[in-house]
């Protein structure tokens, strides 16, 4: 079977805090990688600080950061065209359904999604749900592995270490960049790093250095 | 968008008055906020293209942030916290408070036209 890694989250910009160290050491050795992302974070809270965006330019203007991040990472992107905040509210079956039209097509050797239940945003819970929801679709010889990616307070006391733990601090300036293409979101998210140290990069290396994901057991 | 400047917004208010028009209300602390701070809860609510006719509409409060009320005719629609607007290049009437950071807190929104998205 061919290498191919599938990435599933629900908004822009979960790529590139979450795994984007993880996606650029994938692409070093050449292998493809797609994005599918779940909403355009319609809901997002970010809105550019001094503010240029509203609630109603947020989800054009995002749309571009993130097919401009996914430039910087040289990966393929899929917009699914779902609603940010509503994942959870949505038939889980049906969004497992529609992932899945892309994994029987992909055939990846690899999925990364959120961890469901402990995401912390209910999209992300939600979305990761469906993901998992969806390779089990796959018979169970070709499947691929899944990297679920906990972020919760309580996840190392409930589901102990994960157990693939990437430090990216190599590519770090790709991941850096990887943000900076969000620049909406990017902004707010680094401002409270960028409050306390002098050296933005080094203290968002500090804070996003590691990539860890928990191999899913079916 | 703009600092509210109120005798311009009462305007606009006025101008969507006893029309059919579309409303977007929303408010929120963010899906983290209890992440991020352990007493903290998570609120937050939206409604999109809500579709009501207001008899009056009334914007109220002085320099930082201001209230605004629609009255239906058998209910009401409030905002509070409102300190930005602006009419978009739908004729939309967009009014949102924002905090320090940029991040919206309250948002309320009036058009003749159904939202997007």
């Amino acid at each position: 079977m061919s290498e191919h890694v599938v990435v599933i989250y629900p908004h822009p910009d979960d790529e590139a805090f979450g795994a984007s160290g993880t996606i650029t050491t994938f692409r070093q050795k050449g292998i493809p990688v797609t994005y599918l992302c779940g909403t355009l974070g319609e809901m997002g809270r970010n809105m550019g600080n001094p503010t240029f965006a509203n609630r109603e330019t947020l989800p054009e203007i995002r749309k571009e950061e993130l097919i401009k991040a996914c430039e910087v990472l040289d990966i393929n992107l899929e917009m699914l065209g779902y609603r940010d905040k509503t994942l959870e509210f949505e038939s889980t079956e049906e969004v497992a359904q529609h992932l899945y039209t892309y994994l029987e097509k992909i055939k990846p050797s690899l999925v990364i999604t959120h961890y469901p239940g402990h995401a912390v945003h209910p999209d992300h819970d939600a979305f990761g749900a469906a993901a998992i929801r969806a390779v089990e679709m796959i018979p169970e010889q070709e499947r691929p592995a899944v990297w679920a990616q906990a972020i919760s307070r309580s996840h190392t006391i409930e589901l102990g270490e994960p157990d693939v733990v990437n430090d990216v601090s190599d590519v770090f300036e790709k991941k850096f960049d990887t943000i900076q293409a969000h620049k909406s979101q990017a902004d707010g998210m680094l401002a409270t790093v960028k409050n306390q140290e002098e050296d933005i990069m080094a203290a968002a290396k500090q804070w996003l250095g590691m990539e860890s994901f928990y191999t899913w057991k079916y | 968008m703009e600092p509210i400047e109120i005798n311009q917004l009462q305007k606009h208010i006025d101008d969507r008055a006893n029309k059919s028009v579309y409303v977007h209300l929303e408010t929120t602390n963010g899906a983290y906020a209890s992440h991020f701070n352990e007493d903290a809860y998570n609120v937050g609510a939206f409604i999109r293209n809500a579709n009501v006719s207001y008899q009056r509409g009334k914007v109220v409060g002085a320099g930082v942030t201001y209230r605004v009320g629609l009255k239906l005719d058998i209910g009401w629609i409030y905002a509070e916290g409102v300190n930005q607007f602006e009419i978009n290049d739908q004729n939309q009437l967009l009014m949102a408070g924002h905090d320090r950071e940029g991040r919206l807190m309250v948002s309320l929104q009036i058009s003749e036209t159904p939202f997007h998205y």
